[in-house]
């Protein structure tokens, strides 16, 4: 096994996604054949390989540091589950 | 010939010689989407009333005298896209009723131009796929055969233009998302060079793969819309500042001096007999047309498929990670706290491959298996590119299959991902290596169905690959077929 | 037992930019809820980052005047958490690469001077904020505004290097001064403007590994600094003394109470997921860029404080005091080239008369009605013997209320110093005639007295009386010549 099932709801915790426990034995499977798949790239030796973030090199893109225009908070809140004067309103946050 | 039968092209002469108005056109393709769409489910969103209202402003804009490439034009843009003041879904559920307060620059351009958007086309759920079966709208159909898939993920934007409901669209590849439905629908697609066209309001699956592309029905096409989208944009930092060339002056005929290599990996075991034959008859052609053919190596394909589903899903776990119900996107009914609002709005939001990539990807990067997993996968990613380029040494263009077989049916491999993701691996390689391909019809298979040629140029020479098919495409009959729908 | 104290800082310093560090939006402080957002500081869906070229510089910057190297590649990471204020569920940052490393600060004190190694200095953005709701039917609710989201920051990262409560609030000082010097943060701590975690962990004296350590969050002044630390050192030596072990947690200060306490409900481990922006590219920085940004640094506190003190003859004190505020340096120093001859005169205006009325009136020094330009004027004035030190308080007063020239005012009024001797002796003779008991007294050995004369003439001559001459005339009279 590649991955066992506590670890794929741990995963789970981590993404935030809510999964029912057929899903979560799905995805165990799923998951598992996946990694036993991909354990393939350990064959080769990368020990002196750089490793490539973009496949065309660049660097260096800057903005400006100058105001463009912003939304009005209607605007800014235009497609929020629940807006509010105040802010997004989300379930109490405790601390 | 109905207006909706015109390429781009004629239509765009059409328009300029006043045979017909954009508003007849628009009219043409809406009818063909009305009268077809029931059959394939290309469209999430069509704009009818806002499509006649722009087609207008373009006859206005037309008879002052002030047309660009595009103005009047209609065109259909993958529901990918984000289209201020039209809905933009992903296919999701979790954008389901989402109305973007902004324009996608690949979008802006051509809108720019006056063209008409007919509306949004359907695709696999945030690009998540490769048979358009992932979409929380329906399963996109297959305009040669209502059976089988269109390909994904950018099946609406292949299937629509098959099925003529739109003259062309443009969509997005991250491992073969445009060229891999354009082969299975008999159409020409384009995944330009990793940084030529703006990925600015381009909903993220992996950032450092996606690119935008055109579909048409042919190359001239595809070189206008390109043409169109292709540049340097100041709000995508990843977008290069290199000189966009005139696209058209690439049509040329003739493949005198063209050195053509054909990826021994490429030609293994597992192609289809169907797709082997007809490959290797458009060699035929290219030799014929005057290319020198030679065999190069690929060697490192094999790794492609593991490496691009460690960089694709651990980059769309992150990408995926603001669809949170709080400021936009489905929120869940069921009361809760903070992290059960979050958890359950994502579980009911996302589909299950989206749902499934978030959790390899996430898995990916966590503690204690990024060396082993994402960094590893990034390396390979090095090793993928430099058999491009060592092979770009001896070669201009690197010839091949888009896929292993012709259009599968539905349902055929949505139970086994790791088989659908397979099917993916001669197009995988060219976006970790970030160089650009298109994809032409080359073919039929015994049953009828399109086949696609895969043509990988070197980066930013995407003239090569249009100097190449379109030469190909003028020697052979296949771009001229419909199909049936 | 014996512990020593172990702390490092994590400051983080929000920068002066016009706009956030990925996006055009204005980083003005207290404007309406979310109406300094776009759709990249709101996550909406398909926006990317730019990043601001002005932040680079100033943690180009930063890094210099803290004696940092700057890297030649650095690369920006998402740092993956969910969090409502935290719109993409990412913040960038950086982690593996950051711009500055390697840097330190020298601090003073009882304990001598101590040099405190920077670890790192990061770029990254700010969250958003939470307001929790209050009002009737909104108690069991939070609300997000993203306007502070994405402005950016620098995060300063101590070495351990810390000792004492004292120690850490003398390099929050020391690199508070030099922030603002360089005008890279208004200081601001009230607002946030600068903000400091504190790992706070003790060890017994004479072993070498480190205890296990408190975070300390977001403590918003140089007091509750002290307090905080000194609050959680004396927490922890009674969980040692106690055989109790110190638990690895974040804890929250308050400033009502004094004390620290901890935060639990958030003690989920983190899996923070580090891996770079792949909406970013590289930031590469080579040579002549760096030194581009090294002809933009001011001269710092501490060397202006040197020069002070080697060539222009001031005291360590006053050279403290003059350096402490860039702007009241940068006053004194354009003081002293229109004046070259008097820095102890012009450093003495600038420190007494200049210094009050600021903090009588509550302006700061670019408010100033009296220029350096008007205030060498007057002290020229004194220079050349047309008005008197007495006079010229007069005239500082009015230059103050009117933003006139100093000589001008000595003029309208009057004010000129009067050095004819034959006028000054005519008042000197006056006042001795009906002072002769004074006199007596003086003649009997009574000096004291002395000072009562020079009053009483320059009483007569309204203050105008040359103060030099009124002595010699006193003296040559009152010696019977």
């Amino acid at each position: 096994m590649k991955i066992s099932r506590t670890e794929v709801e741990h995963v789970a915790r981590l993404a935030r996604l809510a999964l029912d426990p057929a899903e979560l034995d799905a995805l165990t499977g799923d998951m598992d054949a996946i990694l036993a798949y991909v354990d393939q790239l350990k064959r080769l030796d990368t020990s002196a390989i750089v490793p490539t973030a973009h496949a065309v090199p660049m660097a260096n893109a800057f903005r400006p540091d100058e105001v463009r225009p912003s939304f009005t908070p209607e605007q800014a809140q235009q497609n929020a589950p629940a807006p509010d004067p105040a802010g997004f309103r989300v379930p109490r946050v405790i601390e | 010939m109905s207006l909706f039968e015109l390429t781009l092209q004629d239509l765009r002469t059409g328009l300029d010689r006043r045979e017909f108005s954009s508003a007849e056109a628009t009219r043409a393709f809406l009818d063909r989407i009305a009268a077809t769409d029931p059959q394939l489910n290309a469209f999430i969103t069509v704009c009818a009333e806002q499509a006649l209202a722009e087609a207008a402003a373009a006859d206005r804009r037309l008879a002052a005298g002030d047309a660009a490439p595009l103005t009047g034009i209609p065109l259909a843009m993958k529901d990918i896209f984000n289209t201020a003041g039209v809905r933009t879904t992903c296919a999701s559920k979790i954008l389901a009723d989402y109305v973007s307060p902004y324009d996608a620059t690949a979008f802006a351009r051509v809108k720019a131009q006056g063209a008409v958007l007919l509306g949004k086309v359907n695709m696999d759920e945030f690009a998540m796929g490769s048979s358009n079966e992932n979409s929380a709208f329906g399963a996109v159909r297959n305009p040669w055969d209502t059976a089988c898939v269109p390909g994904g993920s950018s099946g609406g934007s292949a299937a629509c233009v098959a099925a003529r409901q739109a003259p062309a669209a443009l969509g997005t590849d991250t491992g073969g998302s445009i060229r891999q439905p354009a082969a299975h629908c008999g159409v020409v697609g384009l995944k330009p060079t990793y940084g030529r066209v703006s990925r600015f309001g381009v909903i993220a699956y992996a950032s450092s793969l996606d690119q935008v592309g055109p579909v048409t029905i042919d190359v001239r096409d595809c070189a206008l819309l390109l043409q169109a989208i292709a540049g340097h944009d100041p709000l995508d930092s990843t977008s290069v500042d290199t000189p966009v060339p005139d696209y058209a002056a690439a049509l040329r005929t003739g493949l005198e001096g063209v050195r053509i290599g054909l990826p021994k990996e490429y030609f293994g075991e597992g192609l289809d007999t169907d797709v082997r034959r007809a490959v290797e008859q458009a060699v035929a052609t290219c030799r014929d047309l005057g290319a020198e053919i030679r065999e190069v190596s690929l060697p490192h394909t094999g790794y492609a498929v593991a490496c691009y589903y460690l960089i694709a899903t651990a980059e769309a776990s992150s990408n995926l990670a603001r669809y949170d119900s709080v400021r936009f996107g489905h929120r869940t009914a069921a009361a809760g706290n903070l992290i059960e609002t979050y958890s359950r709005s994502r579980d009911e939001g996302f589909g299950a491959e989206v749902k499934r990539r978030i959790m390899l990807g996430t898995y990916a990067l966590s503690s204690g298996y990024y060396d082993a997993y994402y960094l590893k996968a990034q390396k390979v990613r090095t090793l993928i590119r430099q058999d491009f380029l060592d092979a770009f040494e001896t070669v201009d263009v690197i010839l091949g299959p888009v896929a292993p077989t012709p259009a599968f049916r539905l349902n055929e491999k949505t139970a086994d991902p790791l088989q659908m993701y397979l099917s993916d691996i001669f197009t995988i390689p060219v976006n970790l290596a970030g160089t650009c391909a298109l994809s032409l019809p080359c073919g039929f298979s015994g049953s009828g169905l399109p086949i696609g040629l895969q043509l990988i140029g070197k980066p930013f020479a995407e003239s090569d690959l249009l100097h190449v098919a379109y030469a190909f495409e003028q020697a052979t009959e296949w771009h001229k077929r419909r199909a049936a729908i | 037992m014996n512990y020593e104290v172990v702390i490092g800082l994590e400051v983080h310093v929000q920068l002066t930019t016009r706009t956030k560090i990925f996006c055009g939006c204005s980083t003005a402080f207290g404007q309406p809820p979310n109406s300094q957002t776009c759709p990249v500081c709101l996550g909406l869906p398909g926006a990317l980052p730019v990043l601001n070229y002005q932040a680079v510089e100033y943690a180009i910057r930063t890094g210099l005047a803290t004696n940092c190297s700057i890297a030649p590649q650095s690369v920006f990471a998402r740092k993956n958490y969910f969090y409502p204020d935290l719109p993409k569920g990412y913040q960038i940052s950086q982690f593996e690469l950051p711009t500055c490393r390697h840097g330190w600060l020298d601090i003073e004190g009882e304990w001598g001077v101590k040099r405190i190694g920077i670890t790192r200095i990061h770029m990254e953005e700010d969250a958003g904020k939470l307001v929790h709701g209050e009002a009737p039917g909104s108690s069991q609710s939070s609300f997000v505004d993203l306007n502070r989201a994405g402005t950016p920051l620098l995060e300063v990262v101590s070495e351990p290097d810390l000792r004492s409560a004292d120690e850490a609030v003398a390099y929050l000082k020391k690199l508070h001064q030099i922030v603002v010097y360089l005008g890279v943060c208004d200081g601001n701590m009230e607002e946030g403007s600068f903000r400091c975690d504190a790992n706070v962990s003790l060890r017994p004296v004479g072993q070498q590994e480190f205890g296990t350590r408190a975070e300390i969050k977001n403590v918003n002044s140089f007091r509750f600094v002290k307090q905080a630390i000194e609050y959680e050192i004396e927490r922890q030596a009674d969980v040692l003394d106690a055989g109790g072990k110190v638990v690895q947690e974040t804890r929250l200060f308050d400033a009502q109470t004094g004390m620290t306490r901890s935060m639990r409900g958030k003690e989920e481990a983190h899996d923070y997921r580090y891996f770079p922006d792949p909406d970013l590219v590289p930031l590469e920085i080579d040579a002549a860029w760096i030194e581009a940004e090294r002809a933009q640094l001011p001269e710092l506190p501490d060397a202006r404080r040197q020069r002070y003190q080697a060539e222009l003859g001031l005291s360590a004190y006053d050279a403290e005091v003059l350096t402490a505020e860039r702007a009241m340096a940068e006053y004194f120093e354009a003081g002293v080239a229109l004046l070259p001859t008097q820095p102890k005169a012009v450093a003495n205006w600038v420190m007494g008369d200049l210094t009050r009325k600021l903090n009588d009136s509550g302006q700061t020094l670019a408010e100033s009605p009296v220029t350096p330009e008007l205030l060498t004027g007057m002290l020229r004035l004194i220079e050349a013997g047309t008005i008197s030190g007495k006079i010229a308080k007069t005239v500082f007063d009015e230059m103050w209320a009117t933003g006139h020239e100093a000589a001008r005012i000595v003029e309208e009024k009057g004010l000129v110093q009067v050095s004819d001797t034959g006028a000054i002796e005519a008042i000197v003779d006056e006042v001795l005639a009906a002072g002769a008991a004074q006199v007596e007294q003086y003649r009997g050995g009574n000096e004291k007295v002395f000072g009562f004369f020079v009053g009483q003439v320059m009483k007569a001559s309204k203050g105008k009386a040359n103060p030099a001459l009124v002595n010699e005339l006193l003296k040559r009279k009152l010696s019977g010549e």
